[in-house]
C-alpha cells in the first residue's frame, strides 16, 4: 500500500513538472523566445551538470566498491580460479585507467566548452598523428590483454591427467545427480531410452538392456489391448496409437544397442565401456578431494542447463546429445572456506545457469570438498549403497584435522605465482 | 501516389503529381519516406513502453520477491499473479519478451526503420526510397509482427518464455515450458514477418545509398549518419537470412518431428525419438545473426550521435575518415565475433582462442571512435539542446559498457560471469542504454524534421538528467550482483545465502527503474503534445549542414520543391575560418580557392 502511495506521488510529481513545463512554454512565447534558441543560462546550467555529473558518477562506483566490495564471492577455491582472479584484477586496472581517462576528459570538456556567441570552435577536422597514436595505443594494450587471457585459456582448456578423478554431473528439470565409476575406475555408456525408475540415467549394461525391452514389452502390450478393447475418444486413441509406435521404435533401437554392445565386448572384452557401467556409483552427493585434480564430465537429460560453480569460477554447459567437461582443482576445503568465509553454514555450490524452466532458480547441489583420506572414506562408503531417489543432501562432517589451519595460510597457498 | 522516385528524378516537375490524398494513402498505406519513418517511429514507441511495463513487473518481483503488488495483479490478473504475486513461468515469459522487443521492435525496427527512412533521402538528395512499395510493406511487416508478437501473450500458455536466444530444446518442447507451446509458435511467426521487412528496408536503404545519391554527394561528402545506416542495412541484409534459417529449422523440429536441434532427450517421462541433432547448431545460427544484430543496433545510434555532436558542438567531427574506416571495422569484424557467446557452450576451446583474438580486435575501432567524440568535444562550442544531452551521455554509456566487454571478451574471464548479472549489466548499458540515447538523440534533433514541431526543450532536459542518473543507477550496481555470482533469469535469490549481501541491491535497481521509467512518461508526453500543439519549427532551427535542413518545413512529395540541390563540400564545415556564420550548408558552392576540409 504504501509503495502504491508513493508511486502516485511520483505521477502526480510528473504531472505537476509538465503543466509548469506547460506554463514556461506559454510564457516564453510570449516573450517571443523559440525552443531551438537555447539560452546562456541553459547552456551553463547544463554544462554544469556535466561537472557535477562526474564526481557524483564516480562516487557511485566507489560506493559500490567500498559497500559491496567484500560480498563479491570469496577467494577462488580452485587452481584455475586464482588465476583468472589475478587475470581479472590484472584486467580491471587497466580499465579502470581508461575508464577515469576518458570520462573525466569527455565530461570535464562537456562542461568547459560551453557555447558564446563571441567565440569560434576550434577549427580541427583531423590530426593523423593523434588518430594514429590512439589506433596504437589500444592495440598494443589489448595485445597484452589479449596474450595473457590466452595462455589462461588454454591452461584451463588442456586435457586432464589420467590420475584426475572423475564424476559425471547429470542435470534434468530441476536437480542434479553425479555419477562415480565404480572399482574399474570408468564410467559406462548410457543411452536414453534406458532410463527407468531405478536406471535414472540410462547406464547400459547386460541386464539395463534386458530389463528396459522387457518393459517396454509389457507396456506394448498393455498399449495394443487398451486399443483392442477400450472404448476411447478419437484423440485419446491417436495419442495412445502415437505412443505405443514410439516404444516400439525405442525396442528397434534397444535391439540394435545390444547388438551394438555384444560386438564391442566380444572384440574388446573387460576393455569395452559396456562392462563398465555395472558398478557406476549414481548418488545425489558431490564430493572431490582437495589439491587433487577432477575431471568432471556434464551431460543433460532434457534441456540445456549450465554446471556452474562460482566459489570454483568453474562452469560449463549441460547440452542434450553430448557430453561436456570441466578440469579443475579444488584447492580450499569446504571446512576450511567455512573459516575463510566465517560462515559455520558456508557450502560450495554448484548451480545452474542456463534458463531451464519454472525452477531454474532453485536448481542446485552442494559441493563437499574434503581432504582425501575423507573423501576416500565417503567414496568407500558410497559404492556400497544402491542408488536411492533424491533425498535431502547432507551437510558435509566437519573434519577436526582440517581446523588448525588458519584462513591466511589457506589464502596464501590458493593464490597464484605470478 | 504511387509515382516512385525514379519518376521524380527523371526530371518532370512533381508539382504536376500534386493531387488530393485520401486519409489511408496518406496515414495508412504511404508510400512516402517520411510518413512511413514516422509510423515506424510511433510503433516503436507502442513496442517499448510495453517492454518497459514488463521490466517494472519482473523488477518489482526481484526486489520484494513473493510480495504482493497491485500493480501486478492489474497487468498479469489472476492467472498469471495469483494474489498479486508474479508468477515464476510468467517472470521467464517477461523477460522472455521484454527482451524480444527491445532488442528488435525497438532498437532494430523502431531505429533503423525510423532514421534511415527519415533521412536516407534527405541527408542524400533523393525525392524518397529506391522503392516505395517495399518500403511501404516494409512497415506493414514489421507492423504486422508487433501485432503476433502481442497477440502471443495472450495464449494460453503465456508467450515465448525461454529467454529472448530461445535455445532450443527448452524452446523446441512444449513439455520443457508452457511458454514453448502457441506462445513460441506465434514468437517465431512474429520473427519471420520481422525479418523480411527487416530485408525489404534494408534493400531499399542500400539500394536508395548506392543510387540515387544527388549530384555531389559523393561517398566521402556522405554525413556519417548514412554511412552507419548504410552499412547498418548492409550487415542486416547478410545476417537476418542465417536467423531466418535457425527459425524455420526451429519451426521444423517443433512441428514435423524433424532432429536439427535435438537429439537423445528424455522429458515428461519418455524418451523422445529424436537422434542425431545439435542444440549447438542452433546457437551458432542464432549469433550469426545475434551478434552482427548488436552492431545493427549501436551503429545507427553512433551515426547520429556522429551527426548531433559535430552539429551542437559547432565544430567538424575529428577524423571524418577514421570515423568511416571505424564503423567499416566494426562492420566487418561484426561477423567473425560470434563464439564469443559460446564460450561455456562445450564449443572446441581452439575456436573459443580464435573468437577471444577477433572479439579484442572490435575494441580497437570502438575505441578510435570514443577518443574521436571526445576531441570533437575539445574546443569546441557547444550548445546544449536535448539532443546534444543525449549524444553525450551515449559516449559516457558506450565507454562503460564497452571497457566491460573486454573482460567478458576474455573466455577465461568469462568462464565465472557468462550468464552472470555481470552480463545484464554489460549489454544492457553498452546496447540498451547507448542506443536508446541514440534514439533519443535522434528524435529531439530531427523533430522539427519530422513533425514540423519543436519539442519543449526544458522537459528535454528533465528526460536526460533523470534518464541518464536512472541508467547508470539501473544498470552499475548490476556488475556487482553479477560479480557475486548471481546468474540471470533467476526468478528469485531467496534459495541461495550465497547472494543474501547484493540482494539489497536490486531493491535499488528497481527504485532506479520505476524513477527511470516515470522519466519516460516526461518523453511521451513531450512528444505527442508537441506533435499537436508545439510551436511550429523554422527550416533549420539547429544551423546545421546537411541536405535535410534545406527542405521546406511542411512536408510535399519529392522532399524538394524546385529541383534537387546539388553538393559541394562535405556536411562538417562547422566553424571554418575565413566563414561569416559557423556553419555553411552543403549546397554552398566552395569558394574561390577554398579547400573542401
Amino acid at each position: 500500500m504504501t509503495k502504491l502511495l508513493i508511486l502516485i506521488v511520483v505521477v502526480l510529481g510528473i504531472l505537476a513538472v509538465a503543466q509548469l513545463a506547460r506554463v514556461y512554454e506559454l510564457t516564453s512565447r510570449l516573450r517571443g523566445k523559440r525552443e531551438e534558441e537555447i539560452s546562456d543560462s541553459d547552456n551553463r546550467f547544463n554544462a554544469r551538470l556535466m561537472w557535477i555529473f562526474l564526481p557524483v558518477y564516480f562516487g557511485f562506483f566507489i560506493w559500490l566498491v567500498v559497500a559491496y566490495g567484500d560480498k563479491m564471492l570469496p577467494v577462488a577455491a580452485s587452481e584455475h580460479g586464482a588465476e583468472t582472479d589475478w587475470l581479472l584484477n590484472f584486467n580491471w586496472w587497466i580499465l579502470i585507467i581508461v575508464f577515469v581517462l576518458t570520462n573525466v576528459l569527455l565530461f570535464w570538456f562537456a562542461g568547459k566548452y560551453v557555447y558564446s556567441k563571441d567565440r569560434r570552435a576550434y577549427w580541427q577536422p583531423h590530426n593523423n598523428k593523434l588518430e594514429l597514436a590512439w589506433t596504437v595505443a589500444p592495440a598494443a594494450v589489448l595485445a597484452v590483454i589479449i596474450i595473457y587471457g590466452l595462455n589462461t585459456w588454454a591452461d584451463i582448456t588442456s586435457p586432464a591427467s589420467p590420475e584426475a578423478v572423475q564424476v559425471e554431473l547429470y542435470g534434468r528439470q530441476f536437480d542434479w545427480t553425479a555419477r562415480y565409476p565404480g572399482a574399474d575406475g570408468n564410467l559406462g555408456a548410457t543411452d536414453v531410452r534406458l532410463i527407468n525408475g531405478t536406471n535414472p540415467l540410462g547406464i547400459v549394461t547386460r541386464e539395463s538392456v534386458a530389463t528396459r525391452l522387457a518393459e517396454l514389452g509389457q507396456e506394448i502390450a498393455a498399449g495394443d489391448s487398451t486399443l483392442a478393447h477400450a472404448i476411447l475418444s478419437d484423440t485419446k486413441k491417436d495419442e495412445l496409437t502415437e505412443q505405443v509406435a514410439r516404444m516400439r521404435r525405442h525396442v528397434q533401437r534397444i535391439i540394435n544397442l545390444r547388438t551394438l554392445m555384444e560386438h564391442d565386448i566380444a572384440e574388446k572384452g573387460v576393455a569395452s565401456t559396456y562392462l563398465h557401467g555395472a558398478d557406476d556409483v549414481v548418488i545425489k552427493e558431490f564430493h572431490l578431494p582437495v589439491r587433487h585434480e577432477a575431471k568432471v564430465l556434464i551431460r543433460s537429460q532434457d534441456v540445456i542447463h549450465s554446471a556452474y560453480i562460482p566459489h570454483m569460477r568453474a562452469q560449463m554447459n549441460a547440452v542434450p546429445g553430448m557430453t561436456t567437461l570441466i578440469k579443475m582443482t579444488p584447492t580450499i576445503t569446504t571446512d576450511s572456506m567455512r573459516l575463510i568465509t566465517k560462515n559455520e553454514a558456508f557450502d560450495f555450490i554448484l548451480l545452474c545457469n542456463k534458463i531451464c524452466g519454472a525452477s531454474h532458480y532453485n536448481m542446485q547441489m552442494p559441493l563437499v570438498v574434503t581432504d582425501a583420506a575423507t573423501y576416500d572414506e565417503w567414496y568407500a562408503e558410497a559404492i556400497t549403497k544402491p542408488f536411492q531417489a533424491p533425498a535431502e543432501a547432507p551437510k558435509p562432517p566437519v573434519t577436526p584435522g582440517d581446523s588448525a589451519a588458519t584462513p591466511a595460510a589457506i589464502v596464501a597457498q590458493a593464490q597464484p605465482s605470478h | 501516389m504511387g509515382a516512385t522516385a525514379h519518376a521524380h528524378a527523371a526530371g518532370h516537375g512533381h508539382e504536376a503529381h500534386h493531387h488530393e490524398e485520401s486519409f489511408i494513402s496518406k496515414y495508412i498505406f504511404s508510400h512516402d519516406h517520411k510518413m512511413i519513418s514516422k509510423q515506424f517511429l510511433v510503433t516503436a514507441i507502442v513496442m517499448a513502453w510495453v517492454a518497459v511495463i514488463m521490466s517494472l513487473l519482473f523488477r518489482l518481483q526481484l526486489a520484494w520477491p513473493g510480495e504482493s503488488f497491485a500493480f501486478s495483479s492489474f497487468f498479469l490478473g489472476e492467472k498469471w499473479a495469483p494474489g498479486g504475486v508474479l508468477d515464476p513461468n510468467m517472470y521467464l515469459a517477461l523477460v522472455t519478451i521484454h527482451g524480444t522487443i527491445m532488442v528488435f521492435f525497438v532498437l532494430t525496427g523502431g531505429l533503423s526503420g525510423t532514421f534511415a527512412n527519415l533521412l536516407i533521402p534527405l541527408q542524400l538528395g533523393a525525392r524518397d526510397m529506391a522503392s516505395g512499395f517495399i518500403n511501404m510493406l516494409s512497415y506493414w511487416f514489421f507492423f504486422l509482427s508487433s501485432v503476433v508478437m502481442l497477440a502471443s501473450l495472450f495464449v494460453e500458455g503465456g508467450p515465448a518464455s525461454a529467454g529472448w536466444t530461445v535455445y532450443p530444446p527448452l524452446s523446441a518442447l512444449p513439455q520443457a515450458m508452457p511458454g514453448s507451446g502457441a506462445g513460441m509458435t506465434l514468437w517465431l511467426v512474429s520473427m519471420t514477418l520481422f525479418i523480411a521487412s527487416s530485408l525489404m528496408g534494408g534493400l531499399n536503404y542500400v539500394a536508395t545509398v548506392l543510387n540515387l545519391r544527388t549530384k555531389g554527394m559523393k561517398m566521402t561528402r556522405m554525413p556519417l549518419t548514412m554511412w552507419a545506416i548504410f552499412l547498418t542495412a548492409v550487415i542486416g541484409i547478410l545476417s537476418f537470412p542465417v536467423l531466418l534459417s535457425a527459425a524455420l529449422l526451429l519451426l521444423l523440429d517443433r512441428s514435423l518431428g524433424t532432429s536439427f536441434y535435438l537429439s537423445d532427450i528424455y522429458i515428461a517421462g519418455e524418451a523422445l525419438d529424436n537422434t542425431g541433432g545439435s542444440p549447438i547448431l542452433f546457437q551458432h545460427l542464432f549469433w550469426f545473426l545475434g551478434h552482427p544484430e548488436v552492431y545493427i543496433v549501436i551503429l545507427p545510434a553512433f551515426g547520429i550521435t556522429s551527426e548531433i555532436i559535430s552539429t551542437n558542438a559547432r565544430k567538424p567531427i575529428f577524423g571524418y575518415r577514421a570515423m568511416i574506416g571505424s564503423l567499416i571495422a566494426i562492420a566487418f569484424l561484426s561477423f567473425i565475433v560470434w563464439g564469443h557467446h559460446m564460450f561455456v557452450t562445450g564449443m572446441n576451446p581452439f575456436l573459443g582462442s580464435v573468437f577471444v583474438f577477433t572479439t579484442l580486435l572490435i575494441a580497437i575501432p570502438s575505441a578510435v571512435k570514443v577518443f574521436n567524440y571526445i576531441t570533437t568535444l575539445w574546443r569546441g562550442n557547444i550548445v546544449f539542446t536535448p539532443a546534444m544531452l543525449f549524444s553525450t551521455g551515449l559516449v559516457a554509456t558506450f565507454i562503460a559498457g564497452g571497457l566491460t566487454g573486454i573482460i567478458l571478451a576474455d573466455s577465461a574471464l568469462d568462464i565465472n560471469i557468462h550468464d552472470t548479472y555481470f552480463v545484464i549489466a554489460h549489454f544492457h548499458i553498452v546496447m540498451g542504454m547507448s542506443a536508446i540515447f541514440g534514439m533519443f538523440a535522434g528524435i529531439y534533433h530531427w523533430f522539427p524534421k519530422m513533425y514540423g514541431k519543436m519539442m519543449n526543450t526544458k522537459l528535454g532536459y528533465a528526460h536526460f538528467w533523470i534518464t541518464f542518473v536512472c541508467a547508470f543507477g539501473v544498470f552499475f550496481p548490476m556488475h556487482f550482483i553479477g560479480l557475486a555470482g548471481a546468474p540471470r533469469r533467476y526468478y528469485s535469490y531467496s534459495e541461495f545465502p550465497m547472494f543474501d549481501g547484493v540482494v539489497d541491491l536490486n531493491i535499488l535497481v528497481t527504485v532506479f527503474a520505476i524513477i527511470g521509467a516515470l522519466a519516460q512518461v516526461i518523453f511521451t508526453y513531450n512528444f505527442f503534445y508537441s506533435v499537436f500543439r508545439g510551436p511550429k519549427a523554422v527550416q533549420n532551427p539547429w544551423k546545421s549542414n546537411t541536405l535535410e535542413w534545406t527542405t521546406p518545413v511542411e512536408h510535399i512529395h519529392g522532399n524538394w520543391p524546385g529541383p534537387l540541390p546539388v553538393v559541394h563540400r562535405w556536411p562538417y564545415d562547422y566553424s571554418k575560418p575565413g566563414k561569416a556564420e559557423d556553419w555553411v550548408s552543403q549546397i554552398t558552392p566552395l569558394e574561390e580557392g577554398e579547400e573542401e576540409h
